[in-house]
């Protein structure tokens, strides 16, 4: 049997509800004698809580309740646990569901205001008296270890949390006898989710107070139910937690958030089902953000400009807590020595404490950071020893022969971090003969005319199918239809159409006769998260081998009924068939008898249903690759940056679906040119944002955004069943450093040298004007 | 009267939303956005911003692309309304536009789609002719996270190809 949906580009089973505004999103679900809730959050960034008077608040009418720490409770006043326990943390800091002696951040959660509306709730917020005592505020990423900083904790004796090393080689020895070595200081800035639907939370308890029904606009539907029934001494069957339509995540919704446990608690406190929803104001300062980083690096490279090592020193902040552990800073670390076969690396990376909204991954993780660092490292190395910018990374990229390729790092389960496949210089070449090859004669000729083009180039390795695992389900019904259900949900991804293609070939049907369930826990036992660019390989995986089965059980029982070889049968157009004649037996049939009827056993050996569960584990990783080239023209007087053409060569292994793989590039892309561009999250030096809104904070928009000009290749992963690699974040990990890249090469007749992002206009008129 | 009064005054509206006359007595205060939702049930709008810069609560109102959550609803009294829910045609048959954004993958999440849509179809039934540059532009009060808007703008270009009757 030939792949038929499997690789093609199958428009998406999602899309008919959505484009006819049928979706469910958190909001939309009707629920009936739903309460509202408003939160009262933290104006300082740091300040402890001497008293707090809801007095007035709760008088007001429409008011039902307001609910502090102490109102829920032990519950409520206990630091969260953290997502990934990090035991190399000293002092380990989490919030509270709502905030219990002290606020560490603006936007911190201090009480629950519930009314008949939100608007209501909203009102009486207004009104919750909070007696706060301001503290001195940690903002200053460079100054967070020196004497006298303030602290971002009065728990804390420093604002390290904890430092990270990493490395391999004889990294002395390397610098020694390397013919150049040069040194960066390097800097990232942060920004935020902005998935254009914003979080949000809504519970229903049970009137036995032994269930209850939770909907979150999450990633991690799983982790929530997990959280919550810790949390409450509750089973996990009587948590049900469902993730519904949900409109973009981008990594800050994987997170168990403050809400996510608080109204839950409030519902059950109540009695009533509660909803809240948060507003574009609170996802500015509610919703974590991520990117602040402080690099000081050196590379070593030989006289051919092949890098050999890079050492380097890290701060990376982390705001205010540490709701996912060191998972952050660890994907920074372990994202090198990216796509270069260095002899010698040691990295290390403090992790800070401040009073800013706290980090976790946002699109890329710590990758777009990592891959910055390098490739503006790679970067300087071509400009010093006078080579094309792509030579140095032909001649220090890991070469095709040496896969699987042991980088000399250890994965967090301490076995070596090993490339699986691919081949980093032909991908390059893709990008390279796409771009073409007129390049510096147009720039030399724009040049004269006065015009500042420029090329930049990026390129990156990105470990994909994060472990442990995902799984499937697979139950053809009675009817002839497909059932499948799995834990893997989506925020846009379109994880039901791919899944729907790959089991699709294996049972001789066509995506639009399966069903995929996804993001209930009460339909699925186990998943993790859609983080990490990880569910084709593990969702995906694990629907392959559901699927596999499930054929294998249809084949077995149809050659008993067909009374023909298992050979001789093939799964066509619902239909188990016998090759070559027109004896035939549909699945719908053959579903039926394995539901079983009352008094007639089943076949001997076979067990009950057609259907099959599989998870796949991922115990090896799989590395995704790529080089990005653009072409961007600086205006010298305004400082305006025009992106002309963005390429992207691309490896993620086999392809299931070319046309939402480009969709998750382009969308990616976009994000890193926002990183790159127009992304700024200001707090002043107390710790206040700044940019709060969509006319102080920029996105990329229409009419700023190129065409993404995409060519893939295949090198399909060894360690998984069906070859696929993740793609979810290969856009945005190498884009904004592409960008710098290609400004900086615009700008060079005026020596102009970018060491952070975002670059503004200002900015440049600046550097053009010093250079 | 206080604000807090204000804040419970009503005023009986009338508008025709999707082709349906309606009657509704609405507290003053309360947006376009939120009526449309909270009391007419038509969820399809959505609310990404509230302040006017992602444009996922477009709308057409008497033939015009707004934004619901920068307008009252007291102030759409006698208005005709088209939201997402009504560009489908009574039998199913998907507008041009919506039919594109499938077939061009145009949407991933699907959140910012319905200002999307509805912004594309207002201006596209006004003005067939538009090119990628005058749709950029068109579509640049809309911001999308997740396509990168290139399909968006494919999307938009089979749909007014379609709607001037090119094939």
């Amino acid at each position: 049997m030939g792949a038929r949906y499997f690789g093609a580009a199958v428009k998406r089973l999602e899309d008919p509800k959505l484009i006819t505004g049928r979706g469910q999103y958190l909001d939309d679900i009707a629920m009936p004698g739903v309460l509202h809730v408003a939160v009262v959050r933290s104006p300082h960034a740091h300040a402890l809580i001497n008293a707090i008077d809801a007095s007035m608040a709760r008088e007001h009418a429409g008011v039902v309740a307001v609910l502090t720490a102490d109102d829920l409770g032990d519950m409520a006043r206990k630091p969260m646990p953290m997502m990934a326990p990090a035991p190399m943390v000293k002092t380990p800091l989490t919030q509270s569901p709502l905030a219990h002696g002290s606020v560490h951040y603006v936007g911190e959660a201090v009480a629950l205001v519930v009314a008949e509306s939100r608007a209501v709730a909203e009102d009486a917020a207004a009104m919750v008296m909070v007696d706060y005592d301001p503290q001195p505020a940690m903002v200053d990423l460079a100054h967070a270890l020196k004497d006298g900083a303030a602290l971002a904790n009065k728990a804390l004796q420093s604002n390290l949390a904890g430092t990270l090393k990493g490395g391999f080689g004889d990294v002395a020895g390397v610098f020694a006898k390397a013919a150049h070595v040069f040194k960066e200081t390097l800097s990232l800035h942060r920004g935020g989710c902005h998935a254009m639907e914003c979080r949000g939370v809504m519970a229903r308890p049970d009137p036995s107070g032994n269930r209850i029904d939770i909907w979150s606009s999450t990633q991690s539907p799983y982790m929530v139910r997990r959280a919550l029934a810790l949390c409450l001494g509750m089973d996990e069957a009587s948590v049900r937690v469902t993730a519904p339509d949900v409109g973009g995540g981008f990594g800050p919704k994987a997170v168990v958030y403050a809400e996510d446990y608080a109204i839950p608690m409030a519902a059950r406190h109540l009695g009533r089902p509660l909803k809240w929803v948060e507003d574009r104001g609170e996802h500015f300062v509610a919703t974590t953000q991520q990117r602040d980083q402080l690099w000081e690096l050196e590379v070593a490279a030989d006289a051919q400009g092949r890098m050999l090592g890079v050492r380097g020193h890290c701060l990376h902040d982390n705001g205010a807590y540490l709701p996912y552990g060191v998972v952050l800073p660890v994907t920074s670390m372990s994202s090198f020595p990216g796509p270069y076969a260095l002899e010698a690396l040691e990295i290390s990376l403090d992790v800070i404490y401040t009073n800013m909204v706290p980090n976790t991954p946002v699109r890329g993780a710590g990758r777009p950071n990592t891959c910055f660092v390098l490739e503006r490292l790679a970067d300087r190395v071509a400009r010093e020893l006078n080579l094309p910018r792509e030579e140095v990374r032909r001649r220090s990229f890991v070469q095709s022969n040496q896969f699987p390729y042991e980088t000399g790092m250890k994965a967090r389960d301490g076995s070596p971090v090993s490339y699986d496949s691919g081949d980093y210089v032909q991908c390059l070449d893709l990008a390279v003969a796409k771009f073409g090859s007129d390049f510096k004669a147009r720039q030399d000729k724009a040049r004269a005319e006065g015009r500042y083009i420029g090329m930049g180039i990026a390129s990156y390795v990105e470990d994909t199918g994060l472990a442990p695992y995902e799984g499937a389900t697979i139950r053809v019904q009675p009817n002839g239809k497909v059932l499948l259900l799995t834990g893997a949900a989506a925020q846009g991804q379109g994880h039901k159409t791919v899944f729907a293609q790959i089991a699709a070939d294996q049972l001789g049907i066509t995506p639009q006769d399966i069903t995929v369930e996804a993001g209930d826990t009460s339909l699925f036992p186990l998943g993790i998260g859609t983080i990490a660019s990880r569910v084709a390989v593990t969702g995906g995986s694990s629907v392959h081998m559901a699927a596999v089965e499930t054929r294998a059980k249809a084949i077995k029982v149809a050659s008993q009924v067909l009374e023909a070889q298992e050979a001789d049968l093939v799964l066509e157009g619902g239909f188990v068939k016998v090759s070559g004649t027109d004896r035939q037996v549909s699945l719908g049939q053959l579903a039926l008898m394995l539901h079983g009827n009352f008094g007639q056993p089943l076949p001997a050996g076979i067990a009950p249903g057609l259907s099959a569960t599989a998870f796949y584990e991922a115990r090896q990783t799989t590395f995704a690759n790529g080089t990005n080239l653009c072409e961007v023209e600086v205006d010298i007087e305004t400082g305006a940056v025009k992106i002309l053409r963005y390429v992207v060569a691309h490896d993620c292994g086999t392809l299931i679906n070319p046309m939402l793989v480009d969709g998750q590039i382009r969308g990616g892309v976009v994000h890193g040119i926002g990183n790159a561009l127009f992304e700024r999250m200001i707090y002043d030096e107390n710790g206040q944002p700044q940019t709060t809104n969509y006319g102080e904070y920029l996105l990329p928009l229409a009419t700023e955004m190129p065409r993404i000009e995409i060519v893939h290749m295949e090198s399909p992963s060894p360690r998984n069943p069906i070859g696929v690699k993740g793609a979810g974040e290969g856009g945005t990990i190498p884009a904004a450093a592409c960008v710098i890249s290609a400004i900086e090469d615009a700008l060079s007749p005026f020596n102009v040298h970018l060491a952070s992002h975002p670059v503004s206009p200002q900015d440049l008129v600046q550097l053009v004007d010093q250079g | 009267m206080s604000e807090l009064d204000h804040a419970q005054t009503t005023r009986h509206i009338r508008v025709t939303v999707n082709g349906v006359q309606y009657e509704r007595d609405v507290l003053t205060r309360t947006h376009l956005g939120d009526f449309l939702r909270q009391d007419l049930g038509l969820t399809g709008t959505h609310l990404g911003c509230e302040h006017g810069v992602c444009g996922a609560c477009t709308i057409i109102l008497d033939g015009q692309p707004i934004r619901s959550c920068l307008m009252l609803a007291v102030q759409a009294d006698g208005a005709v309304i088209r939201t997402i829910e009504g560009l489908a045609q009574a039998d199913g048959t998907l507008h041009p536009v919506q039919e594109a954004f499938w077939d061009k993958h145009g949407l991933q999440c699907g959140f910012c789609t319905p200002g999307m849509v509805t912004t594309l179809a207002a201006v596209l039934e006004a003005d067939p002719t538009m090119d990628e540059v005058a749709i950029r532009e068109a579509i640049s009060g809309n911001i999308c996270r997740c396509t990168g808007y290139e399909t968006i703008v494919d999307a938009a270009l089979q749909a007014a190809s379609r709607m001037r009757g090119d094939h």
